[in-house]
């Protein structure tokens, strides 16, 4: 029929939805730490590698880890993505170097970001450190890593980080 | 296993962006009754649904397959719903085909299905507590860097994932249903396309779909029964690992090459690459095609790249993969798994139309997800186990 | 059918809970799994049930991983449902012969966000959730329905919170318990009338693990396995305006599927998390009156959603394994105003 209506193609329903998370003992021992720019991570027990960050259970054999372990806030970069993708959660300028960094005394290598270093100049097994930000900016947050930045020593060999992802 | 089970209907939607002409009802009852057609049956012959679907925040809706028992007429059966994340299309079957194997349901129907466009997926992936490390720039940003492991590892040539992903956007032009059917593709296209997340271009990643896809099972003697030619199940096999842990190998990940050496045992296979016409497998960016040519045996370790190079992954190369054009062309997440399924009982019934590869008699369908973590597969066949 | 027996169940205490989801649920697992004599790797299969939404994260289940001791790679699935669906799909996976065995368990915070609003996003998206109407509403819409039908008043109601929290004195791992009496109960206000406080659930934050092994398996793990003799699930219509809602015909048609008639029960344990949900379930189960229901207080005094329909199971199971009866029936529902029910039988041997 000529005066049908239009069809109703779609409705908007604002959903909004609090959530007041628990970052559990291990996460929480992270934190701490990371506002002291310190990055505590955690294993079950001397000897076995120490997860950074770590995720409250050791998956390999589900037992706790409770046991805090400070590693260097330097490492070797396993892998790499040039990332030229806007994103919300991201404050960097587009394109910025996502990095897989092993740190020194980790068993776990982690997600973070690389700066002060030209785009194609980024290689696996680069030495960083991190960039932390500023006394009254330290919080308990994986932002108080405002970034990784390069460390002048030599590249560790690939074969050394060849299996680490 | 007490009964064989056949596949005897397959329906798939259109894939598109934004299918803005059907509501979530619509679009699952459009998969559904079109593989209730293909099977010669209707809703009530069904003993029992399964509903496999990703994180309910990709729709907003909670537990959606309760607002649509009614519209995949479960009303007054059983009603399961599954989510393994990206590998849950497949899992989903799956556990559908265990309700016909284990003897319990003569005809199930499952359905999978994804309708981004009535939220922002976007949105609903990088949903984590504020305290998790979230510098990731979705899956493409985790993806990256494994892809750019593989290539370190393996010596794998730059364009490798360009070639994928030409092969895959050719053969979705011989695939009604897919989303993405870009026209004039070529090499240059994809190699010039926006880098996103090196070494990711735009045109070697998967689209956001809105679609779903349904099967009917049945056990043996109704599917000997059954109007069309049933896809008879060979072979189903999964693995899960966590996502982190030391000395995880993220790139060729022992879940992954645990469930094809499982499968593969189950179904009698001893040299996959020979004895497999086909497979249809879960490549969300192109390289990853590469990657699990490895993975599922296919290839030695570090040399899947070849079979890329080589053209053996071509329509008419000798393991042709992603016939359909595979999830780089058409990408409804949490339907995304059984496409590939629903693909290769498509090659074994003959029903594939221009992407057929002749001839195919056992077709392989994979799935995974997460961290590539899940991994679901089966393995269909022309003839009875 | 293969004979398959429960071997050992744990649970954790459900209080609002200030520890993660992995931390909660690793040492029941651990519990569970070293209760059954088994070794983690020798168990055939793991399935898992939680929620996405409950949790506020997408993909809350991979979590569940870290915990269960994933490693070497597990034959593994989850569902986005109760455990007790978990227990469903792992006693399908048994029945198919590839497994002997299986891990099951389910995990639900309902503390990190507000419950009411969470539940309304699973009403129809397009006409009811944009009124955001909370679930203790919606089920005093049934409420008012039944009591009009059934002729009762709040004070039925009541009786059945009394008898619940009586009940689950004994439970360490409950939140309401203890001695009450109807009057003191009627005297405070109505939350949601005909709804009090005492109607509603008691919501709180937790795990369930439970280990399943095939006939022989259990006889060899355990004194006296307990057997699962029938399990059956169905759905209803979701709209609320389709249904009796005074009626629930899944449950029912579960029920009579699951054998649950076929002899004597000693006890059930029914997911009714509200005090009329037990009486309607009652009727359309087709109970005797004089069953006794919920030994354990049930998900009146104790709710872990997505994990205490894997708690009612456990509960019949280890009071069975205990020798304090024979033959029960164990019950969850899902959606909202009972419309998916799941029925399992349980017997010792």
């Amino acid at each position: 029929m000529s005066d049908a209506p239009e069809p109703i193609t779609s409705i908007i329903t604002p959903v909004r939805l609090e959530y007041d998370f628990t970052a559990g003992a291990a996460a929480t021992m992270f934190l701490r730490g990371l506002a002291q720019r310190k990055i505590i991570g955690a294993r079950s027990r001397p000897g076995e590698p120490v997860m950074v960050p770590p995720r409250g259970a050791d998956p390999r054999t589900a037992e706790l880890t409770l046991e805090a372990v400070e590693v260097s806030d330097q490492g070797t970069v396993v892998s790499y993505s040039i990332v030229r993708v806007p994103s919300d959660n991201i404050p960097f300028e587009l394109p910025y170097v996502c990095i897989n960094v092993l740190l020194d005394g980790a068993g776990l290598a982690f997600f973070h970001v690389l700066q002060e270093c030209p785009l194609d100049e980024v290689r696996l097994g680069m030495r960083v450190k991190a960039h932390w930000a500023p006394d009254d900016q330290l919080d308990t947050s994986v932002t108080s890593i405002e970034y990784f930045e390069p460390l002048d020593e030599p590249d560790v060999p690939f074969e050394e980080i060849r299996e680490h992802t | 296993m007490a009964e064989l089970c056949g596949i005897v209907g397959i329906g798939q939607t259109k894939y598109d962006a934004k299918r803005i002409d059907v509501s979530m009802p619509g679009l699952c009852r459009e998969a559904a009754l079109r593989a209730l057609e293909d099977a010669g049956l209707g809703f009530a012959d069904i003993d029992a649904v399964v509903v496999g679907k990703a994180p309910d925040t990709f729709e907003g809706v909670m537990l959606p397959e309760n607002y649509l028992a009614d519209a995949l007429g479960a009303v007054g059966k059983p009603l399961l719903r599954v989510h393994t994340a990206g590998s849950v299309g497949g899992s989903t079957a799956n556990v559908a085909m265990s309700l016909v194997q284990a003897g319990i349901h003569d005809r199930v129907l499952t359905v999978a299905w994804e309708k981004q466009s009535e939220s922002n997926a976007m949105w609903g992936l990088s949903l984590s507590p504020p305290f998790s490390v979230s510098v990731v720039a979705g899956a493409g940003g985790y993806f990256a860097p494994l892809i750019r492991k593989y290539i370190a590892r393996s010596g794998a040539p730059e364009d490798t994932g360009i070639r994928t992903a030409l092969k895959d956007r050719l053969n979705a032009h011989k695939n009604p249903y897919a989303h993405l059917q870009i026209e004039g593709v070529d090499f240059e296209m994809i190699a010039n396309s926006p880098m996103l997340w090196d070494p990711i271009r735009y045109l070697e990643s998967c689209p956001s779909s809105d679609g779903a896809c349904a099967m009917v099972l049945a056990r043996e003697q109704l599917a000997d029964d059954a109007p069309n030619a049933p896809a008879w199940v060979h072979a189903t096999a999964m693995r899960s690992e966590p996502t982190q842990f030391p000395g995880r190998d993220a790139v060729n990940p022992l879940a992954g090459r645990m469930a094809a050496q499982d499968l593969y045992k189950k179904a009698g296979i001893q040299d996959p690459r020979r004895e497999i016409d086909c497979a249809e497998i879960y490549v969300p960016f192109s390289w990853f095609e590469a990657m699990w040519m490895e993975t599922m045996g296919f290839a030695p370790e570090g040399e899947g790249w070849k079979m890329v190079y080589d053209g053996a992954t071509a329509l008419d190369g000798d393991m042709p993969i992603n016939m359909s054009g595979g999830v780089l062309s058409s990408n409804p997440i949490g339907a995304s798994g059984m496409c590939r399924y629903a693909e290769a009982a498509m090659q074994v019934r003959g029903q594939a139309g221009e992407h057929q590869v002749d001839g195919a008699k056992l077709a392989l369908g994979h799935a995974y997800g997460g961290g590539s973590q899940y991994f679901s597969l089966c393995i269909v066949g022309t003839e009875k186990p | 059918m293969r004979e398959v027996g429960i071997v050992s169940f744990a649970q954790s205490s459900a209080l609002r809970e200030r520890r993660n989801e992995v931390e909660i649920l690793l040492p029941v697992a651990k519990e569970a799994v070293e209760a059954s004599g088994m070794k983690r790797q020798e168990i055939g299969f793991t399935c898992s049930g939680s929620s996405d939404f409950l949790q506020g994260q997408a993909f809350a289940f991979v979590m569940g991983l870290d915990a269960v001791g994933a490693w070497p790679p597990v034959v593994e699935s989850h569902v986005e449902m109760d455990g007790a669906f978990a227990l469903y799909e792992a006693w399908v996976k048994i029945q198919t012969g590839e497994v002997d065995s299986a891990l099951v368990y389910s995990f639900g915070k309902t503390s990190p966000g507000d419950l009411a609003e969470v539940l309304a996003l699973q009403l129809d998206p397009y006409c009811v959730t944009q009124l955001w109407p909370d679930a203790d509403s919606v089920a005093a819409l049934q409420a008012r329905l039944f009591m009009a039908r059934a002729g009762l008043e709040e004070r039925d109601l009541a009786e059945v919170a009394v008898r619940s929290r009586r009940a689950a004195s004994d439970n360490s791992h409950a939140i309401v318990k203890g001695e009450s009496d109807v009057e003191t109960l009627l005297a405070e206000p109505c939350r949601s009338s005909p709804l009090r406080a005492h109607d509603c659930p008691a919501n709180g934050d937790g795990a369930t693990a439970m280990v399943i092994a095939t006939g022989d398996r259990a006889r060899a793990l355990c004194d006296r396995p307990v057997w699962i003799r029938g399990f059956e699930h169905r759905i209803d219509a979701p709209a609320l305006g389709v249904r009796d809602l005074t009626r629930a015909p899944s449950a029912q048609a579960a029920a009579r599927a699951a054998g649950v008639h076929d002899d004597k029960l000693d006890f059930a344990e029914l997911d009714a998390p509200y005090t009329h949900q037990e009486l309607i379930l009652r009727e359309s189960m087709e109970l005797p009156e004089d069953l006794e229901v919920n030994p354990s207080g049930g998900s009146l005094c104790t709710r872990v959603l997505f994990s205490c329909g894997l708690t009612r199971v456990g509960e019949a199971a280890s009071r069975i394994a205990s020798g304090a009866g024979d033959r029960a029936l164990a019950h969850t529902t899902q959606g909202h105003c009972l419309q998916q029910n799941l029925a399992v039988v349980l017997e010792g041997e």
